[in-house]
């Protein structure tokens, strides 16, 4: 395997594991938010969440990337912070990513939080236990399944992005370019063999994963 | 500790409303009895603070938890529940779970260590497992010994022993009787089995489409003539008797003021007290003492007054024991024959006796 090859392993793997740590971050309170409400706005919400399992990921990074673009809202707040623009940089890639997977992490844990029910949240109250408390020593642990499906989830499914890659990332090297982009490239050279281990090992990966989320945690094969 | 409860709930629906004024006493069991849908558990979920009704009143002696300014969570009332399941948490061992509401318990009211509650349940021995290893009525019993622990000045009961079978339940109930002797502090609870009730409560309170239709002491509830047939079938009333003997023949006498019942032979020492139930429909009126019947158990009785029930032809008589009432129903016939009216002395005899123990 070639040393860019390598890098793009490497970048991919770096890219999943910060957008699934974002994600469980901003996913989780919104997957609760979603379970527990009663307000009107939940159907909005949960549609907005899930719009990205539905659109091409052409549509979703060319509208990122004119709100993060020199003349779009992202766009001039960051540089007005100093920060320059987002497109075609590792950050840029983290925030398209963490969009286009939300989802596929926020679902998971919604249903998991779903089937606790109210009677333990109840039982917890007439124990001492507050909001908050209830939420880390009761709900967490009960939902468990769900957040490991979801952390799951969210990582292959930001290792398996391209088209959102292409059209905020581009191509370059040991920034943005990822596994699923080289794999593009090296077919477009006709480079077959490099093609395969890549590919292959996509493949293995990916088989691996679906792999351990039904065999550790059977409940999820209904869900899916 | 002995200071009223006041409870004062407005709940309004579409499909159902609560309107409930209560006073019950701020010591033994007081029980909220109705069919389903009658607002009990309502009632309940609205003292735990689990239910909104905004409007309401709720104070446990001094201390108030829910008026028109104030409105305190659940997780800060110092109370126990008891759910219909058993509702352990499923991710925590049996210990963790007792522990649950007992480390969150303000320290300055702890008043049970958890050896001495999982003894008075009799659950010692199941405190390493996990709840899916318990039998139902395990469970339950864990339950109780959880929110025992969490200091609370009212245990809240909804229906404990509704989702267990029969032999579950006679299972638990010695275990709540002995919560009823040896606890200082208020249950309420909650059921639509009358022996629950008439085993278990001391004051009761009847509730019906929403509304409180009586509340007070179990007997003076049980031997009112005038209310809706709530009990229909099973009216009667129950009497505390002490054991005074066991006679060569195989029977216990029982002995309470104003009268001696004597049933099969019990294996409690003498002097323990019994609660004993009797049916409305097991009771016959004799004007003179019968000396040529079959009827072993017969007491002095003062009509008190009449009423009809929801059996054709028959009548609900009202009696005055000694210090207890008694309800007879008879037909309608047979009150006319005999000139059953206030203030008649007669005998009543009783067919049968449901010990509640």
């Amino acid at each position: 395997m070639e040393s860019t090859d390598l890098a793009a392993v490497w970048l991919t793997l770096k890219l999943a594991t910060v957008v699934t740590a974002l994600l469980m971050l901003i996913g989780t309170p919104i997957a609760w938010w979603l379970a527990r409400t009663r307000s009107r706005l939940k159907g909005m919400v949960g549609a907005v969440v899930a719009l990205p399992l539905v659109l091409p990921p052409t549509v979703l990074g060319f509208y990122l990337l004119i709100t993060m673009g020199p003349n779009g809202p992202v766009g001039q707040l960051t540089q007005a912070l100093g920060l320059g623009l987002l497109p075609f940089t590792f950050p840029g890639l983290v925030i398209a990513s963490v969009f286009y997977s939300l989802p596929f992490v926020v679902q998971p844990i919604q249903n998991a939080f779903e089937a606790i029910g109210e009677r333990p949240l109840e039982v917890a109250a007439t124990l001492r236990a507050s909001p908050w408390d209830t939420f880390w020593s009761v709900a967490v642990p009960l939902a468990k399944p769900g957040f490991l499906s979801g952390a799951i989830l969210g990582f292959a499914h930001t290792v398996g992005e391209f088209g959102i890659v292409l059209m905020i990332g581009g191509n370059i090297p040991d920034k943005t370019r990822v596994v699923s982009v080289q794999i593009y490239d090296h077919v477009e050279a006709l480079e077959y063999t490099q093609a395969h281990w890549l590919s292959g090992g996509m493949v293995l990966f990916s088989f691996l994963v679906l792999l351990a989320l039904y065999t550790f945690n059977p409940a999820r094969q209904k869900a899916l | 500790m002995s200071s009223e409860i006041c409870a004062r709930f407005r709940v309004d629906r579409s499909d159902f409303s609560l309107d409930v004024d209560l006073t019950l006493p701020g010591h033994g069991i007081s029980a909220l009895f109705g069919h389903s849908g009658s607002g009990k558990t309502t009632c309940l979920r609205a003292m735990a603070g689990l239910e909104r009704a905004p409007g309401g009143f709720f104070a446990l002696g001094d201390e108030v938890w829910q008026d028109d300014s104030r409105f305190v969570p659940t997780h800060q009332r110092a109370l126990g529940m008891v759910f219909q399941e058993a509702s352990l948490f499923p991710h925590l061992s049996v210990r963790s779970n007792m522990e649950f509401g007992q480390k969150r318990a303000s320290t300055a009211s702890k008043r049970f260590a958890l050896p001495e509650v999982a003894d008075l349940l009799g659950i010692g021995h199941l405190v390493e497992r996990m709840p899916a290893q318990l039998s139902g009525g395990e469970r339950q019993r864990v339950a109780i010994a959880r929110a025992l622990l969490a200091a609370p000045q009212i245990l809240l009961m909804d229906e404990p022993l509704a989702a267990l079978d029969l032999k579950r339940k006679l299972e638990i109930l010695p275990y709540l009787e002995r919560l009823h002797r040896e606890l200082a502090i208020p249950i309420i609870y909650v059921s639509h089995a009358p022996d629950e009730v008439a085993r278990l409560a001391d004051h009761l309170v009847l509730l019906d489409a929403g509304r409180a239709v009586a509340s007070g002491p179990l007997n003076e509830v049980l031997s009112r003539i005038d209310l809706p047939a709530a009990f229909a079938d099973d009216a009667g009333v129950v009497i505390e008797a002490a054991i005074a003997e066991h006679e060569a023949d195989e029977l216990t006498r029982l002995e309470f003021p104003g009268g001696r019942i004597f049933v099969s032979r019990r294996h409690e020492a003498i002097g323990t007290r019994l609660r004993c139930r009797i049916h409305a429909r097991d009771v016959s009126l004799a004007l003179t003492p019968q000396v040529d019947s079959s009827i072993l158990n017969c007491v002095d009785a003062t009509v008190v007054d009449l009423a009809p029930t929801d059996t054709p032809g028959h009548v609900l008589v009202r009696l005055q024991l000694a210090d207890e009432p008694l309800l007879a129903r008879i037909t309608k016939r047979s009150a006319d024959k005999l000139a059953i009216r206030p203030g008649l002395a007669l005998r009543a005899q009783i067919k049968a006796v449901a010990l509640l123990a």
